[in-house]
């Protein structure tokens, strides 16, 4: 017998651990000095309140999807891909090379070769933990953290040594050529006497994040492969009485996972900077780690997540501007989500838990 | 390379390792109990802020070790209470703490002092002043002995000598006490430990808890002793240098603390030297800052001595019915 309906396990855990996240933020910008009430306001109209606010919402929305699905892919075959950050930087390094090194006739087709890129420069840096797990069982969390530092070092060196042009002080690539820049919002959706979006960074990546959380959840509940990994997610040793490797569904979602991470970087790289910098991932990579754990490691739930975490990072970067409340107050949030839809679980599920048995004894 | 500047770099060495070999030693606590600790970071981060903060307003570095070694206390405890009450995620719990330490410490900064971020400068008794041992400074005219004497070994705060005598003690702790062979054991078999009629969660929490006073020590030296003051994000990824160092060390104490001098002798060249040169081989500096990292992979890997963790890491209790 299930110790409370699925409901409650999908939708009321999450909402309650977010609203223990939410009440903490607030006594903590309470405890700042300032008033949470007037803070939320900020947020609401400096994330949702223009077609501006919201084009920079969308945009740190796609980043995260991104990332979100790939902890999410990872999370499904019971393994926590820490490394998203580093993936995701190398990512950028493919976009860039595909960009800058090779002569592309229109966007479209340099957005597929990116993509491309993207996808396999991540997927290779996952490849190193994903093996040394499967094969050396060195433990996947450790050897992640260590490679998104080796990345780092590896990306400085690459921007600094190798693809800054030359008299340029900054370490960064030089731009993209114009044919290779995507359509953002305002191109897409503005008209000739009602510009929308303006100067937003949201662009045509935000659809490839929509595609990529449709193709998650077919992979994950519509394929073998996908039913593979939940499998040997569930149980290791009934996994392989099926006949299923763990060494093969280990270094594939692990690789999944790289992908998807490293596919960000068409965002943020060729969709918005149209150059690579250093740290141009942002953290995003981490934030990943909060939006699967708050979607439950379903693509809807990462959707949604993602949306929220988008919001909150406009929103924040809104408070900072117009309100004495640092940017910081975000990973606060951040850190708070993390700590309760992850670490603190059964904080929440063991009274709920308790609470429905009770409900189901009285009413037999 | 002269004699002299060899001795500076050593000099910067001990400095730099400090603060790896407290964080390394508070993980080897807690991770020997069967808590994986990758908040060590977060912990550091948080009592760097707080030492110098409490240290600023109050004109007292004793009071700012004090608050540094109690805020990391919390955190400590926050992760006791997940992963040990709770039986929640170890990892995500430390990765939250992680997260925490570094948004509320800027959060708290910048709410108390409006300095974008940081602590006031911090000087006099604000600081923990360099130690001069007897006759360093007659002696540092002899040839070798001399600069060794008075520039390598005297000269430092007296944090840097607790971090050195932390290895015998922990040795001496973890392999010669009774108290150490029930904590190495609730790491290996918590059932064991249990039903010899021990407290598993008693012990793990006591593991934290000593985690949580040594990184406060270590976020400390960091803010009052080494440099003067907090900056936002100043232990600059420290602790995880420290989990790999743990990890290359294998768990063991002595081992720890060569682990964390080689990878401050590497900070150390690295801050000293940019690119260097090999008789034509030029070793760029982001080689040196990967370097850590690249060798705990490849000691995790087992091609060079397998690094195997306690056994029962990561893996909540639950007594059986």
């Amino acid at each position: 017998m299930e110790k409370m309906p699925k409901w409650a396990d999908v939708v009321l855990i999450p909402l309650i651990s977010l609203l223990l996240a939410a009440i903490l933020s607030a006594l903590v910008i309470l405890a700042i000095g300032e008033n949470p009430v007037e803070a939320v306001n900020l947020m609401v109209t400096g994330a949702l309140g223009s077609t501006y606010g919201w084009g920079y919402t969308l945009y740190y929305a796609t980043n995260f999807m991104f990332t979100g699905l790939a902890v999410a892919v990872a999370f499904h075959a019971r393994l926590f891909n820490i490394g998203g950050e580093g993936q995701a930087m190398l990512g950028g390094l493919g976009v860039a090379m595909v960009c800058l090194y090779v002569d592309w006739p229109h966007w479209s087709i340099a957005l597929l070769a990116a993509c491309a890129a993207s996808m396999l420069f991540g997927a290779a840096w996952a490849a190193i933990p994903a093996y040394l797990q499967a094969k050396r069982g060195s433990h996947i969390v450790i050897t992640t953290i260590m490679f998104n530092f080796i990345a780092a070092a590896f990306l400085n060196y690459m921007l600094v040594n190798i693809m800054r042009p030359q008299g340029s002080q900054d370490p960064a690539t030089a731009r993209f050529p114009e044919t290779v820049h995507l359509p953002t919002f305002q191109s897409m959706f503005s008209t000739a006497d009602n510009v929308l979006f303006r100067g937003a960074p949201a662009n045509i990546t935000f659809f490839i994040a929509l595609l990529a959380c449709v193709a998650v959840w077919a992979l994950i509940w519509r394929t073998r492969l996908g039913y593979e990994i939940r499998a040997y997610g569930h149980s290791e040793t009934g996994a392989v009485y099926a006949g299923i490797s763990p060494v093969r569904i280990t270094i594939v979602a692990m690789l999944i996972s790289g992908a998807l991470a490293g596919l960000m970087a068409i965002n943020n790289v060729m969709g918005e900077a149209e150059r690579l910098v250093l740290n141009s991932t942002e953290g995003a990579g981490f934030i990943g780690i909060a939006v699967a754990l708050m979607g439950r490691s379903h693509p809807f739930g990462v959707f949604l997540a993602a949306l929220l975490f988008g919001f909150l990072y406009q929103g924040g970067a809104e408070l900072a501007l117009w309100a004495s409340i640092p940017r910081e107050l975000i990973v606060v949030i951040q850190a708070l989500v993390i700590l309760f839809t992850g670490a603190l679980d059964n904080m929440v599920r063991m009274p709920l838990e308790k609470l429905f048995m009770a409900l189901r004894k009285e009413s037999a | 390379m002269d004699f002299l500047t060899l001795i500076q770099v050593l000099d910067s060495t001990v400095r730099l390792a400090v603060p790896l070999l407290l964080a390394c030693l508070a993980g080897l606590y807690s991770e020997r109990a069967g808590i994986f600790d990758i908040g060590l970071e977060g912990k550091m981060l948080m009592a760097a802020f707080f030492s110098a903060a409490i240290a600023a307003v109050t004109g007292s570095v004793w009071l700012g070790l004090l608050a540094g070694i109690a805020s990391s206390l919390i955190l400590s405890g926050l992760h006791g209470l997940a992963s040990i009450t709770f039986r929640g995620n170890q990892l995500i719990s430390g990765v939250a703490i992680n997260f925490l330490a570094a948004g509320m410490t800027v959060l708290v900064a910048q709410s108390w002092f409006s300095q974008g971020g940081r602590t006031p400068s911090l000087f006099g008794n604000g600081r923990f002043e360099p130690i001069t041992f007897p006759f360093a400074d007659a002696l540092s005219d002899v040839p070798v002995i001399g600069p060794i004497y008075s520039e390598l070994l005297s000269g430092h705060s007296i944090l840097v000598y607790v971090a050195f005598l932390m290895v015998p003690l922990t040795w001496w702790i973890l392999f010669r006490t009774r108290f150490g062979l029930r904590l190495r054991a609730v790491g290996e078999n918590p059932a064991a430990v249990d039903t010899a009629g021990v407290s598993v969660v008693g012990l793990r929490y006591a593991a934290v808890a000593i985690c949580g006073v040594l990184c406060g020590i270590a976020g400390a030296y960091l803010a009052t002793a080494l440099q003067a003051g907090f900056v936002k994000d100043m232990t600059a990824g420290r602790g995880f240098i420290a989990l790999a160092a743990l990890i290359f060390a294998k768990w063991r104490p002595w081992q720890a603390m060569g682990a964390c001098l080689l990878f401050g002798l590497l900070q150390a060249i690295a801050l000293r030297f940019q690119n260097i040169d090999l008789g034509g081989v030029v070793i760029p500096v982001q080689v040196m800052d990967a370097l850590p990292y690249i060798l705990t992979v490849v000691i995790l890997a087992g091609f060079v001595g397998k690094a195997v963790p306690p056994r029962a890491g990561g893996e909540p209790y639950v007594k059986e019915r």
